[in-house]
């Protein structure tokens, strides 16, 4: 029997007491993805085919950083519940050459005005990009990959506060 | 608040972090290779996943018929992000403060 199930999928749950909706736009519009994780402002095309931008930061861009960090396309949009697309880091040339992968968001309300937010990310031959959102290059300034990402959007939703200064 | 007790009272016994520390060398382990790795009954693995899974360590993900488990590191980073960072901050500003005070007496 085999047992070994070999898999480069990383998955995160976070649980957030806010609405679906407010999760939801947290991801997808700029004036909030400027406000936590990495701090740059996200540009979606919402429709299947649509485009996906994730800009730099200005503090990013000041160390010689160019405007584009992330591009992808939209392969599922379904607002607040769920979204699908594909996501290639291209600020780095190796992670740029892994080429593209695919993430899904997902969110569901549970009681108490709280939503669980998941996040898969499939990273079938881009190991480089695997150990950056893994947290593996934090010491190296790269941060610290989708939990920091999704801690950060938490504290963001819950209190106000922002990481990114 | 509850959350955090959660996370803690996971961590606090062996073969669960054991079961994370098997996770994060490989995710996306079903319940028999995990189990395959411990001198445990099914039924016992199967507990202390679920203390995990409760306390949001880890994630499972059907895939076909079968269960793959996953590790979650949020909640500990939301820990660390909540605790050791203002330490830390605290920690520099004190040394700060003490660099100005030993030079102030110059």
């Amino acid at each position: 029997m085999n047992t070994m199930t070999e898999t480069t999928t990383q998955v995160y749950n976070v649980y957030i007491k806010a609405a679906p909706q407010a999760i939801w736009d947290a991801i997808t519009r700029p004036e909030w993805t400027e406000r936590f994780g990495y701090g740059g402002r996200s540009e979606y095309d919402l429709r299947p085919g649509g485009a996906y931008r994730g800009l730099t930061s200005e503090e990013m861009r000041a160390q010689g950083a160019p405007e584009v960090a992330v591009d992808g396309e939209v392969i599922e949009a379904d607002p607040p519940r769920k979204l699908v697309q594909t996501w290639r880091m291209v600020m780095n040339s190796d992670m740029a050459e892994e080429g593209f992968t695919r993430l899904t968001y997902e969110i569901v309300e549970r009681d108490g005005g709280v939503s669980k937010l998941t996040v898969v990310h499939e990273l079938e031959g881009a190991p480089d990009t695997a150990g950056l959102l893994a947290g593996e290059m934090e010491d190296q300034g790269a941060g610290g990959g989708w939990s920091f990402v999704l801690s950060s959007l938490k504290t963001l939703l819950e209190t106000g506060d922002s990481f990114v200064h | 608040m509850a959350n955090d007790d959660l996370v803690f009272r996971a961590l606090a016994d062996p073969t669960r972090r054991f079961l994370l520390d098997r996770l994060f060398v490989r995710d996306g382990r079903t319940l028999t290779e995990l189990e395959s790795e411990l001198d445990m009954t099914r039924f016992g693995v199967m507990k202390h996943l679920r203390v995990l899974e409760e306390a949001g360590l880890v994630a499972a993900r059907k895939s076909g018929r079968e269960k793959l488990h996953f590790l979650n590191p949020v909640p500990i980073r939301l820990i660390h992000d909540r605790w050791i960072d203002k330490y830390t901050e605290r920690r520099v500003s004190a040394l700060t403060e003490l660099k100005s005070e030993l030079e102030e007496r110059k």
